[in-house]
């Protein structure tokens, strides 16, 4: 008996141990390419070529961030890329919360259809083409709103919300109400403070979303440099470097407009100093937000 | 309200009751009345959600059509299914079809299985202080945009001092560094292993939440039954997700035809195009950089009925398994 016991212990141990060193492993591969990138963004552009960068810069040097910054596209790309993040969640949030209190409103009359109407939005999507004709009868066609106004309302974030406001004990709309407090001053005043942790993950999300977005610039503000976003630029540097393998005109277009002596930046170190850059603020503001987006997900994963 | 109508039926007069349906008419409306707030508050958005989720629906007429752009929409000439059987007949378009199904099948089991096997892993780990840590790393590539994905993956994977090749050649696995991203036969392979890598934490939250709400009682039957770890894995811990899993294998079997984009258009480049293009590439391709309208909309409209009608069947025959439906 005692022998079994200590055979399982044993056994205990090795898959502990085992496992324990898988997730290292796990760790290690999941930040490696984050380390490199930044060693290689802070390493003297020549030097990188020789190869041999790993997880610190061999020669250390910030001309990399000046060639980045000082070029006016990324500069003013960073810039376009805050004002749509803030504004587009920002806006989002309010407009989403406000259609979410209204559909938790049980004595609302349009209540279910408005609620069909804006799930059935989740399951189907008209596609590229028609889309494109919509933004182009619109008039948003190189406007900076492109990037705001199609994503204003998100049928997903409604339901999560809208899960979250019925939580909320109806006592406290009740009272409002008795003091005289219409509808939407409650939602202003009573529920959309009280949403505050569910908004949070929304927020990260939504946030997340608009600041990775490139597609949007790419199709329906590529001909306008000044709205060009800082995904869009990096993307633009990738396929050009990465693709080809030959054809650094791209980045060195972004060199080549910098104060920096040209020569000393190569293609690789701009893209290492980019995606940097783009990471940046997510990587920051990632582990305040964490603990809030599993309670978010929870709340999300209980349906109706 | 029916109900009521049909209760007063009985033991009213017909007159009586057509007053009581017209008065229930004008409640409703006062009742609107009174709801003036929401009112304002819902109905701007939903006409807003009207115009920019439903009114583009009525583009997929351009699918029958053969669409010039310098005419208007009603003198266009219609054409009918000719785009469709255009499509069928195109190689490039079977080809991307092809492309889109296999990388989204690979994508789909690799997540599941890695994700599912993770988050086992995970839930053997004592030491919280560890546990969390390692899922606060396995969260964080979720967040980055395929962009930045895509440019560690070549970075990773460049002949000049790539890590993969420098690895491999120091285990004397390969003799010289390979062109990862310039052999077709890689790149699924390539996609796969890119998205476990951004995706592979993020898939776990959801399990593992699952596995929280298991019993604790059931594992210590189990272990009076003398089940070792492995064997707690496989009869308690399995079952006890199995209605997750396939919540969540029904919702990415809708979205089979989704293999993602990004990826794809980003790494892919000439050398590798027969594996790498799908059915978005195909709609970009044609749609906006030809302009070939009708052809690119007939593509997406293939590629949305096949969505829904997988994720239909899905549901049905989860509900003929007598499991969770999703809709």
């Amino acid at each position: 008996m005692n022998i079994k016991r200590k055979q399982l212990k044993i056994e205990d141990v090795l898959f502990n141990t085992f496992n324990a060193a898988f997730m290292l492993v796990l760790a290690i591969v999941t930040l490696y390419p984050f380390i490199n990138t930044i060693a290689v963004s802070f390493n003297d552009g020549l030097d990188t070529i020789r190869g041999g960068i790993y997880l610190w810069p061999r020669i250390f040097s910030l001309q990399n961030y000046k060639a980045v910054f000082f070029s006016g596209t990324v500069y003013n790309a960073f810039f376009v890329s805050i004002a749509r993040t803030v504004l587009s969640t920002v806006l989002n949030l309010f407009l989403t919360t406000m259609l979410s209190y209204t559909l938790s409103r049980k004595e609302y009359v349009l209540r279910k259809p408005i609620t069909i109407i804006c799930v059935l939005t989740m399951y189907f999507n008209a596609g590229l083409i028609p889309n494109y004709f919509l933004i182009k009868g619109l008039g948003l066609l190189n406007n900076f709103w492109v990037y705001v106004i199609p994503t204003l309302i998100s049928a997903f974030n409604m339901v999560v919300i809208r899960t979250y406001i019925c939580s909320i004990p109806e006592s406290l709309i009740e009272s409002a109400r008795i003091d005289g407090a219409g509808d939407f001053r409650i939602f202003l005043k009573v529920i959309f403070p009280l949403c505050k942790p569910c908004l949070a993950t929304i927020a990260l999300f939504v946030a997340v979303g608009s600041w990775n977005a490139w597609f949007d610039t790419f199709i329906y503000c590529s001909s306008k440099q000044e709205l060009s976003t800082l995904q869009y630029e990096l993307m633009k540097l990738l396929s050009s470097t990465s693709n080809a393998n030959a054809n650094p005109a791209m980045a060195a277009g972004v060199g080549a407009n910098s104060q920096a002596s040209s020569s000393l930046v190569t293609p690789l170190s701009i893209r290492a100093a980019i995606t940097i850059v783009a990471a940046m603020p997510i990587i920051v503001v990632y582990p305040f937000l964490q603990k809030y987006f599993i309670v978010g997900l929870n709340v999300g994963s209980v349906k109706e | 309200m029916a109900n009521n109508i049909s209760a007063l039926n009985n033991n009213k007069s017909p007159s009586a009751q057509v007053q009581l349906q017209a008065s229930l008419k004008t409640s409703k409306w006062s009742l609107l009345k009174n709801q003036k707030q929401l009112v304002f508050m819902s109905v701007p958005l939903l006409i807003y959600i009207l115009l920019f989720s439903y009114a583009p629906i009525w583009g997929w007429l351009m699918a029958f059509q053969n669409y010039k752009p310098a005419k208007s929409f009603f003198n266009q000439k219609w054409v009918g299914l000719q785009q469709f059987e255009y499509l069928f007949k195109d190689e490039a378009f079977i080809r991307d079809f092809v492309n889109t199904l296999c990388m989204s099948v690979i994508n789909l089991v690799l997540s599941f299985v890695t994700a599912i096997i993770l988050a086992l892993l995970l839930n053997e780990i004592k030491n919280m202080f560890f546990k969390r840590t390692i899922q606060t790393i396995s969260y964080l590539p979720h967040f980055l945009s395929w962009i930045i994905v895509c440019g560690i993956v070549s970075t990773c994977l460049s002949t000049e001092g790539g890590i993969v090749n420098e690895v491999l050649m120091a285990l004397g696995i390969i003799d010289s560094p390979v062109l990862w991203l310039s052999e077709g036969k890689y790149f699924w392979g390539i996609v796969g292993a890119a998205n476990v890598w951004k995706e592979l934490g993020w898939n776990t939250i959801i399990y593992i939440a699952a596995i929280a709400s298991i019993d604790p009682a059931q594992y210590e039957a189990a272990e009076m039954d003398g089940a070792g770890r492995f064997r707690k894995m496989w009869n308690v811990t399995l079952p006890g997700i199995k209605s997750t899993i396939i919540i969540l294998l029904i919702m990415n079997i809708g979205r089979v035809m989704d293999a993602g984009f990004e990826i794809q258009y980003i790494l892919g480049n000439g050398l590798v195009s027969d594996w790498s293009e799908t059915i978005d590439i195909y709609v970009l391709k044609y749609g906006i950089k030809q302009f070939n309208y009708s052809l690119a909309t007939a593509a997406g409209i293939i590629r949305s009925v096949i969505s829904i009608v997988l994720l239909f069947a899905a549901n049905f025959v989860a509900k003929k398994l007598g499991e969770e439906r999703l809709i």
